[in-house]
């Protein structure tokens, strides 16, 4: 039974088309999360503002976003606005577009739970004890609002690489995808393929999400006293 | 070079997007059937997930041996990893080891073994938030463990449990939406097929609507919900 398994990888450029999978798929979470934080920070000072317009502008793409699935998005940026509107976008740019659209609202809330979260006294006893108000926020609010922040965040990177098998159904070639034209060849041959190609990708996400999400739980307890 | 400018025009002058309302017709039936399905799936599935989950959390919150250890191990391994990974082992490697699922039973095992890891997280910080006062006093008055189980904790870890209830059912009803590489007819599987021959503009505004059909209500339910238990004052 093991051999199935060892010729299954060791079969052609099998493991070194897997890992170009795994490198597609970090690579669109990579940068994703990254765009996601920078437009996140905006959006979310912007759901904190005083204007009514903003609040409800930015509340309403929230409950948007969270409502409709990744899926779905995905579908309507790769073929709606690629076949009606004539723009044609590759699949990649078209995952990276869709997964940065729900993590901005995703980054956003964090942002905004971060910020109404600092209790008001922490900005008045700056003031008490004369620092001006970029000192404040410099050492006070600041550094607080990360520490916040970043367990949040490093969730929010695990959640976005669990969601990368979506661009399967575009045809972008990560993982699953690779996986999966593996399993159609080598399949004909060898009856465990699917067993031992599957098992292999889930045995992956497992070994690099796990430990960050075990990380951001750390970060979270050490810095909650 | 593609001549974005004479596209968009194009597209303008056609008149705005101008809906091939024959199409909707025709097709709306298909999607109603794939909304079925995929709600008596996602309802199955959650309520699985609720269980499994309420389980591991009781085990785990009880310190029962042997058991916590695979509780533990079955969370992490839910919470890090993807649905249509889980599916398409399930589906597809398990058959080669002589476990054969159905795909009807295999996306329904497969949302409850997703969901049981988050609902098992939701439950644990309910639990925790029941204070060990409540529990000794409890105790005190002659309560079983079933009784104490019953009428004190779970009341209460379930109030404080609702927002984090909800947002995992709200996530698992996106998450069905993969579950057409199980070969089941979802709502994706009807819009995949259609998007083939064209009329992008209408068969995704139909899988929108029929996702926005399904998932809106129980969004609302959920909030007020929400807004209930907190003025009930329980999750203080």
């Amino acid at each position: 039974m093991l051999d199935s398994a060892v010729s299954i990888f060791t079969a052609g450029r099998n493991m070194a088309r897997l890992m170009e999978g795994l490198w597609i798929t970090l690579e669109i979470s990579a940068v994703s999360v990254a765009l996601s934080m920078i437009f996140g920070i905006a959006v979310g000072l912007l759901m904190t503002s005083r204007h009514r317009f903003w609040k409800i502008a930015t509340r309403l793409y929230l409950e948007t976003v969270r409502v409709i699935p990744i899926l779905v998005l995905l579908f309507l940026f790769y073929y709606t606005l690629s076949r009606n509107w004539g723009i044609n976008l590759n699949s990649v740019v078209v995952a990276v577009l869709v997964f940065t659209l729900w993590g901005t609202a995703e980054m956003a809330d964090l942002v905004r739970g971060a910020i109404t979260s600092m209790p008001n006294h922490q900005r008045e006893s700056g003031r008490a004890i004369g620092l001006t108000e970029a000192q404040i926020n410099r050492y006070i609010i600041i550094p607080q609002a990360v520490r916040r922040l970043i367990p949040g965040v490093i969730n929010l990177t695990t959640r976005m690489i669990k969601t990368t098998p979506f661009v399967f159904f575009i045809n972008v070639p990560e993982l699953t995808k690779v996986g999966q034209q593996i399993v159609e060849v080598a399949g004909m041959k060898n009856y465990m393929a699917s067993f031992w190609v599957y098992g292999f990708i889930f045995f992956l996400y497992f070994i690099i999400c796990w430990p960050i999400s075990k990380l951001s739980l750390h970060l979270e307890s050490k810095w909650q006293n | 070079m593609y001549d974005c400018a004479a596209k968009g025009r194009e597209f303008f002058h056609q008149g705005e997007a101008d809906l091939d309302s024959a199409f909707v017709i025709e097709y709306a039936p298909m999607f109603a059937r794939a909304a079925v399905l995929t709600v008596s799936l996602a309802a199955a599935g959650i309520v699985l997930a609720v269980i499994l989950g309420l389980a591991c959390a009781l085990i785990r919150y009880f310190k029962v041996p042997v058991l916590r250890r695979v509780a533990g191990f079955y969370i992490e391994v839910s919470r890090n990893t993807p649905l249509m990974i889980q599916l398409f082992f399930l589906y597809y490697g398990l058959t080669r080891i002589g476990i054969l699922l159905e795909g009807v039973t295999c996306a329904i095992v497969g949302l409850a073994f997703l969901g049981g890891g988050y609902m098992a997280e939701a439950f644990r910080a309910g639990l925790e938030a029941v204070s060990r006062n409540q529990i000794e006093t409890g105790l005190s008055i002659g309560l079983s463990r079933r009784q104490l189980i019953r009428y004190v904790m779970l009341p209460q870890a379930f109030a404080v449990a609702i927002p984090a209830i909800s947002a995992n059912t709200i996530f698992l009803m996106k998450e069905t939406s993969v579950f057409s590489i199980i070969a089941l007819p979802d709502l994706v599987y009807v819009a995949k097929d259609l998007l083939k021959e064209g009329h992008s503009g209408e068969t995704n505004l139909m899988l929108v609507v029929s996702y926005l059909m399904i998932i809106l209500p129980v969004s609302i339910i959920f909030s007020l919900l929400e807004r209930r238990v907190r003025r009930a004052g329980f999750s203080g």
